[in-house]
This record gives structure tokens, C-alpha cells and sequence, in this order.
């Protein structure tokens, strides 16, 4: 351990410890008498807690990270770390696993959602085909066998921009919570697969719809809109748990008469997107609950919309009570370059400069790199992760300093990162083990012109080489390397400078694990699923699964067995150590 | 908004090759401007190269019927009612660049094409121009290089021509060549079909799939150099203007 570790992590890691221990032994044992006496193995006494109501409490989302069996929230924890304390896979031993089960969705599109694991049982998805239907499934944990499947039909207006995906569910009580492309919450019976209330947050007709997995707080469901491409005004908006009701609603475009209205000209506000289309992080210190904002629109004509456009392309920070905003920091102010900020906010306890400082991780699309107080929203350090061309450092208040020319033209300007980013919406990972940010990036250039404020269909952008959206299949890569290329980077949250990187030759729609184990999970565009030593970058294993990888890897245990999940395709896959 | 169905009323069209005497009175930024409000405006229905609505083909100066620069200015400013081609704001020497820039275009695109004859283009392409040792038309011919079966429908005969004349001028991403020598030297190269991580996959010279493990081999890259030859000492102007004008009638017929 350094003394750059978070307090946190040092107090914990012996409990962890102890428990790994106790994991090892009572494995041996059986699992008939395992849950006896030890409350975190709840894995263990799945028949009893399954039973019982109100299975995951908000204490048990909140304190994630002392059941480290389970996965309870889409990046594991509220902090969103994507870390797991789990052991039983170890550098020495991953090339030992093996194939456990795999869950084969019926659907077609890119599988992009991180499942939950609950005591023994797992939670996922797979959005609808065209004129479909989602598939939401409970699988036995060890298995992979359907314990229920529920189907729900979007209406056949929904018209999501990128796809008819979902990144995941939530839980609360015995309820799974699900957003739907048509922009529809659900309520479902955990145990059962039911439909217990549906909620219309927004009209799909009107383009709007959801896609990121909802966030729990308290008694509170809280979700934000996609659509910012087909130019809707977006809003975050907290849902009573147990009716649906709406609580509040924050709209990421103030209003006529609301501080940064001004921001925008004309009536641009009213269509300026600013969507949210990614899960939030929750400080419960601070009572504050944090989400990223998309672009704003249209992207790439900046011309109809004047000023910063205040709160596209940021982060905001919201009182989970009241909805109120109580802080917020812009990443590109005025973007015309489509650098949506719905990466998941990793909230980390440091040594920041010598002392203990509750700090905000964020690798941004922009290609930029940033650390932020998370109490008050103050900009810490910002560092470019990729080759950047657009901005050159930053004023004494964080705002990015613009490279004069270095915006869309008629006739195309080299810009980079170009338009689909240096990361996108794939989560990345902190391990408070290492000390390490590890972040799934592209390192591309491109071309992007401005059209005419998009009209029509997507034109005059050229990633050089191309990074087209992520996919289900195969498709091959002919990319040279200076035409762009993906990696997992490792970075110093203190520095922000690269400590590794693992290169592909294709890019990678990929989230990021960490474990306590000093190893690091992840996938890319190219099929693979591969663990990496999070020390140095070592490739350690790896298996090529038939699809392309557009999820996080998660990772569980159950009967004293810890398995790591990897969505590729339109499959979910589950490796165990070989027995 | 696409225009499909625009201009489709217009009379039997005709291909007008020359350049407008009034378009020669346009300086090069009127030309440069015109260029600009097409890629900005007129682009969004007809493609970055005015090909993208059938039967017209503002690039090479293909309309419907013939046009002269004002009719075409007239257009541009009124718009064609009932049909998807709205009518424009611009001013009447916006429009005149516009249409400047189109004949520039449509002159710079000028091909020795036009006067090829696509039978003797074939015989030469099959025999003399031993073309088919690497490309494929309708199942014959080999698979190494790019299948010339649509190639009509795909480029250009000023595209056509230049891969002609310098091969190295523009290689399609996927039609790249890679090299992979093995750690007992042998080298081998072919046709990219996929390149990861840690595999390559070639089409090999005999037309063999094969798949390489990066890890086991002694070096591996691209090929830099276009593998097809220059033409521009083998074949003489009124050769290359057939083989032009045979590659340009492929359009994607296939052998039963």
C-alpha cells in the first residue's frame, strides 16, 4: 500500500482479507452450513433471504462494498469504482479459467447491459429487436438457467439515436427497476418477473426514450433521458420507488428565467438536448447525487445556439432530495463536436496533495482527463488522456483553454479526438488497491465538418479509419495504427499520467474491472475477453467469444465460487477458476 | 429529405460535358464559395458528390434534360414544385457559383472514358492487360484482388482511370496487402481480411485463407506499395480508354 491510498481502502483491506479466508474454508465445508453465523455470505443462504421481503435495502446498496459476493448497482457500488474485493482469481491462476455457462439472448442487438448479482441469482437484460421485445431475466448465478424471463414491448415510436440497448437494471427491495427506449420506468417483481407499476417519464413520440440502468436513492428511483440527437430538452427526474410517482425533475437545459438559460441563444434551449444516457454516482456524505450530461444539439452547428449551453457536456450535482443543482462543472463548454459527458462519474477517496480529499475520476470523450472535489464541484486537474488538438490547458477556473480554428468547418478540420471520442460510454474502473484509473480510450483522428446543423442523415464526419459504432458481430479490422486504434490505459489519479496501456489494433466499446487481486478485466471491438496484471499492463489471459464486446465485465461468487461475466455478441458469458 | 422523385418529370436526360462559357468567367473563389453552399446545402440531399439522386449526376453534369447555367440557377433559387427540391434564399450569384462549381467539377472529371469502346476493353483486360491474374469479374478470375464484378456501380471512370495510371494514389482500406514472415523465414503475403490483436487472417497469393498468431511470428506489416502495377507504359491512350470504358460497364452482371 502507498500512502496514496484512500483511508477507506486501508481500513478495509484487512476485513477483506479475513474474509477471503473464511471463503476458502467454509468452500470446503459445504454450503448446507454456510451461512450460519457469517452475515455478509449472503450468497450462501439464498433459499432463507430469498424468501424473505424487502431483500436488498437501500444499507445494503449503500454499503455494497462489504458483500463483495454480490454486484448490487450497474458499477457495483454507488461510487461506481467497478471494484471488486473479491481474490479467488489471482494473477497466478486466471489462465486457469474456464467457461461456466453462457446465456444466449434472443435478440440481436449489441448486448450492452452489466447484470446485477443478488444472493445467488443474476439480473439482466438485452434490449429489443426492431418491433420486438426486452428480454429481462432472473439466472441462477451458478447456472445460467432462467428463473424467469419477462418480455416487454416498446411502442413502436421509440427512436433511440444508437441503438435499442440497455445498459442495465437496478434493485430496491424485491423490485428491479428498468428504463425502456419508449422512456418508460418499470417496476418488476424480482421474484417473479412481474410488471408491478409502469411509468411514461417522457412520450417516445417526442424522441425521447431511456437506455442507461436506473440509480436507487433511498426510496427514490432516479433516471435521465436520452434523445439529445433528435432534439429533445433533457431531465434527470427521481421516482417514488413503490408508486412511481415523480418526485422532482431537474432539466439539464434551464428554463426562461433560470441561471444559465442565458447560455443558450434564442430558443435554442428548448431543443438543445444535454441527454443523459449513463447511470450516476451517489456521495451519501454529501447527499448528493452526481450524472453526466450529453451534447448539446444540434452537435456540430454551434451557429443556431450561442453561448456556453449551460449544462450540456458537464457534470451536475444534485441535492437527491429536492432535485435541486448544487454545483456543476461544464468539460467543453459550447461543443461542437459531439463530446457527450455521460461517462459514469468514479467518486474516490484520496490523499489529494496531503490530505484526505473525496475527489470525482472522469476520462471525458473530450479526450480529457479530470479530477474534481466532489463536495464542491472544484476543478482539480485536468490532463489529456489521448492526443488532443482542440483545447491547451485550462484557466485558474478549470475552463478549457480553446485552440483557436479548431471547430467544425464546411469544409472539414482535423480535430481530435474525433467525434465518437477517446472513450465513450464504457465504464471505466478504479482499483483503491493500486491506486490506478483504468480507462478504456481511442486514439483517433478525424475530420468534422459542420452541416448544416444535421439535417438529413449523418454526414461530413471522418473518423480517419473510422470508428463506426459498436456492433453485435464480427467485422473485420483493416485499420492501420495511425488511423486509430483502442486501448485499456492505466493512470495516476494524482498526475493523470499514464503508468501502462494495453493497445489493440480495433477500438473498444469495453468497460473496465478492477479486482482486489491486483487484476484488471476487460474486452474490446475485436471479441476478445481478457485479464490484464493491473500493475503493469501484463496481459495474462484471454479467450475470443464470437462478438463484439459492449459491456463491463462484473464479477460475483456464489457457493464460495467467484465467477467473472462478460457480455460479447449477444451473449452473457461466465468464467469460473477450472475445479 | 431525399429527392428521389426530383427532376424524375424532367424530359429523357442527356450528359452535357463541356464547360459553361459563363462558368469560365468565375474567378476560383467563386468557385471555392460555390463549392462551399453545395457541400453545406445542396450535399444534404445529393451526396458530398451530387451522385446520390437517381438519374442526375450534378458532378459529372448528368441531369435529366439539358440544362443550361441559368436553368440550373433558376432551379437552385426556386426550387422544382412538387417535387422534394425545395426552393433556396440564395441570392442569384450564390447560385451562379454554385453552378460554376458544378461545371468545374464535372470538367476536372472529363475521362479518356468517353471515348473507349468497352469490348476491345475487355479482351485487353483479359489478355494483354493480364488483369485477371489478380482481379475478378462474374466468378472468373482470381480472388486476390478486389472483384471487379460492380465496379461500375462503384467508382468512377476518373477513379478508374487513376488506379490505371498510379495504382499507389488511393488503396480502399479493404483492399490492403500485409506481409508475414514465420520464425523459419518464410514470408508470406496476401490480401488483408482481418488484423487483431494478436491474429492476422490473409487471402494468400494461391488464393489459401490463413490465419497467423502474432506472437508466433518474426515480423509482420503492411505492404506499402500498392501491388497492382502502373499501366501507364503498357497500355496506350486509346488502350486505357477501353479498359476504362469496360471497367465502367460493370455493373454487377453476373455469369448464370
Amino acid at each position: 500500500m502507498t500512502t496514496r491510498e484512500p483511508e477507506r481502502a486501508r481500513r478495509s483491506e484487512p476485513q477483506r482479507a479475513r474474509r477471503s479466508r473464511r471463503n476458502t474454508g467454509l468452500r470446503r465445508i459445504g454450503s448446507l452450513i454456510l451461512g450460519v453465523g457469517f452475515v455478509t455470505f449472503v450468497a450462501f443462504v439464498v433459499p432463507l433471504t430469498s424468501l424473505s421481503a424487502q431483500q436488498v435495502t437501500f444499507d445494503r446498496l449503500l454499503h455494497a462494498d462489504r458483500e463483495p459476493q454480490n454486484w448490487l448497482s450497474y458499477s457495483g457500488t454507488v461510487f461506481n469504482q467497478r471494484y471488486s474485493p473479491l481474490t479467488q482469481i489471482t494473477p497466478g491462476n486466471v489462465k486457469n479459467l474456464e467457461l461456466q455457462w453462457i446465456w444466449q439472448a434472443r435478440s440481436l442487438e449489441k448486448f450492452e447491459a452489466t447484470a446485477l448479482a443478488v444472493d445467488g441469482v443474476l439480473y439482466t437484460l438485452q434490449g429489443p429487436p426492431v418491433q420486438g421485445s426486452y428480454q429481462v431475466v432472473a439466472l441462477d448465478a451458478a447456472t445460467g438457467r432462467p428463473f424467469w424471463t419477462l418480455e416487454y414491448k416498446p411502442a413502436p415510436e421509440a427512436g433511440p439515436c444508437c441503438g435499442r440497448v440497455s445498459r442495465g437494471l437496478a434493485i430496491l427491495g424485491d423490485t428491479l427497476f428498468l428504463g425502456t427506449i419508449d422512456a418508460h420506468l418499470l417496476a418488476i417483481d424480482a421474484k417473479t418477473g412481474k410488471i408491478l407499476w409502469d411509468k411514461e417519464t417522457a412520450r417516445a413520440v417526442d424522441k425521447y426514450s431511456i437506455t442507461h440502468a436506473p440509480l436507487v436513492l433511498k426510496d427514490k428511483i432516479i433516471v435521465g433521458v436520452a434523445g439529445g440527437d433528435r432534439g429533445i430538452r433533457a431531465f434527470i427526474a427521481a421516482y417514488e420507488a413503490r408508486t412511481g410517482k415523480e418526485m422532482w425533475r431537474f432539466y439539464t437545459i434551464p428554463g426562461p428565467g433560470e441561471p444559465g438559460n442565458e447560455t443558450w441563444s434564442g430558443d435554442s434551449w428548448k431543443t438543445g438536448g444535454a441527454a443523459v444516457w449513463n447511470s450516476g454516482a451517489y456521495d451519501a456524505d454529501a447527499n448528493l447525487v452526481y450524472f453526466g450530461t450529453g451534447n448539446p444539439w444540434p452537435d456540430r452547428d454551434g451557429s443556431v445556439r450561442l453561448g456556453d449551453n449551460l449544462y450540456s457536456d458537464s457534470v451536475v450535482a444534485l441535492d437527491p432530495d429536492t432535485g435541486k443543482l448544487k454545483w456543476h462543472y461544464q468539460f467543453t463548454p459550447h461543443d461542437q463536436m459531439d463530446y457527450d459527458s455521460t461517462q459514469v462519474p468514479i467518486l474516490a477517496d484520496l490523499q489529494w496533495q496531503g490530505r484526505p480529499r473525496k475527489v470525482m475520476l472522469w476520462a471525458n470523450r473530450n479526450g480529457v482527463a479530470y479530477v474534481l472535489d466532489r463536495v464542491t464541484g472544484e476543478f482539480l486537474l485536468g490532463k489529456p488522456f489521448v492526443r488532443v488538438n482542440w483545447m491547451e490547458g485550462f484557466d485558474k477556473n478549470g475552463v478549457p483553454q480553446r485552440v483557436p480554428g479548431k471547430l467544425p468547418t464546411p469544409e472539414g478540420e482535423l480535430i481530435m479526438p474525433t467525434v465518437l471520442g477517446a472513450t465513450n460510454w464504457a465504464p471505466a474502473a478504479y482499483s483503491p488497491k493500486t491506486g490506478l484509473f483504468y480507462v478504456s480510450v481511442w486514439e483517433n483522428t478525424g475530420t468534422i465538418a459542420v452541416s448544416g446543423g444535421g439535417r438529413g442523415r449523418q454526414r461530413g464526419v471522418a473518423g480517419t479509419g473510422g470508428t463506426p459504432m459498436g456492433q453485435a458481430t464480427l467485422t473485420p479490422n483493416l485499420k492501420k495504427e495511425d488511423e486509430g486504434f483502442g486501448a485499456v490505459r492505466a493512470f495516476d489519479p494524482h498526475t493523470l499520467d499514464k503508468k501502462w496501456e494495453f493497445k489493440m489494433n480495433d477500438i473498444t466499446w469495453a468497460g473496465v474491472l478492477a479486482t482486489a487481486s491486483d487484476l484488471v478485466l476487460s474486452g474490446g471491438k475485436e471479441g476478445y475477453f481478457f485479464a490484464l496484471d493491473a500493475r503493469t499492463g501484463e496481459l495474462l489471459w484471454k479467450i475470443a467469444l464470437g462478438g463484439q464486446v459492449n459491456s463491463g465485465p462484473m464479477t460475483y461468487a456464489v457457493n464460495g465460487k467467484q465467477y467473472v461475466t462478460i457480455a460479447a455478441g449477444n451473449a452473457l458469458f461466465a468464467f469460473a477458476l477450472r475445479q | 429529405m431525399r429527392m428521389n422523385a426530383c427532376i424524375l418529370t424532367l424530359a429523357i436526360g442527356v450528359a452535357w460535358a463541356g464547360v459553361s462559357p459563363s462558368a469560365q468567367h468565375n474567378t476560383a473563389a467563386d468557385i471555392e464559395d460555390g463549392g462551399r453552399v453545395f457541400q453545406n446545402t445542396c450535399a444534404n440531399c445529393h451526396g458530398p458528390d451530387g451522385n446520390e439522386v437517381a438519374g442526375i449526376d450534378l458532378g459529372r453534369g448528368q441531369f435529366r434534360r439539358p440544362m443550361t447555367d441559368q436553368d440550373l440557377a433558376q432551379i437552385i433559387r426556386s426550387g422544382i414544385p412538387g417535387t422534394p427540391m425545395p426552393a433556396s434564399n440564395f441570392s442569384e450569384e450564390q447560385a451562379a457559383r454554385v453552378v460554376a462549381y458544378l461545371r468545374s467539377v464535372a470538367a476536372s472529371r472529363q475521362s479518356v472514358s468517353a471515348v473507349g469502346d468497352p469490348v476491345r476493353g475487355k479482351a485487353l483486360f483479359e489478355n494483354k492487360g493480364t488483369c485477371m491474374t489478380c482481379h475478378r469479374v462474374s466468378g472468373n478470375g482470381s480472388r486476390l484482388g478486389p472483384d471487379l464484378t460492380n465496379v461500375g456501380q462503384l467508382r468512377r471512370a476518373i477513379e478508374l482511370e487513376r488506379s490505371l495510371l498510379d495504382p499507389d494514389a488511393e488503396v480502399l482500406g479493404n483492399n490492403r496487402f500485409y506481409h508475414v514472415t514465420t520464425k523459419d523465414g518464410v514470408t508470406t503475403t496476401g490480401r488483408l481480411l482481418n488484423l487483431d490483436t494478436f491474429s492476422v487472417q490473409l487471402l494468400d497469393s494461391k488464393e489459401q485463407l490463413r490465419s497467423f498468431v502474432k506472437s508466433d511470428v518474426r515480423d509482420h506489416g503492411f505492404v506499402d506499395k500498392s501491388t497492382m502495377p502502373s499501366f501507364k507504359e503498357k497500355l496506350s491512350a486509346q488502350e486505357l480508354a477501353d479498359v476504362v470504358s469496360y471497367l465502367v460497364s460493370l455493373k454487377g452482371k453476373t455469369t448464370p
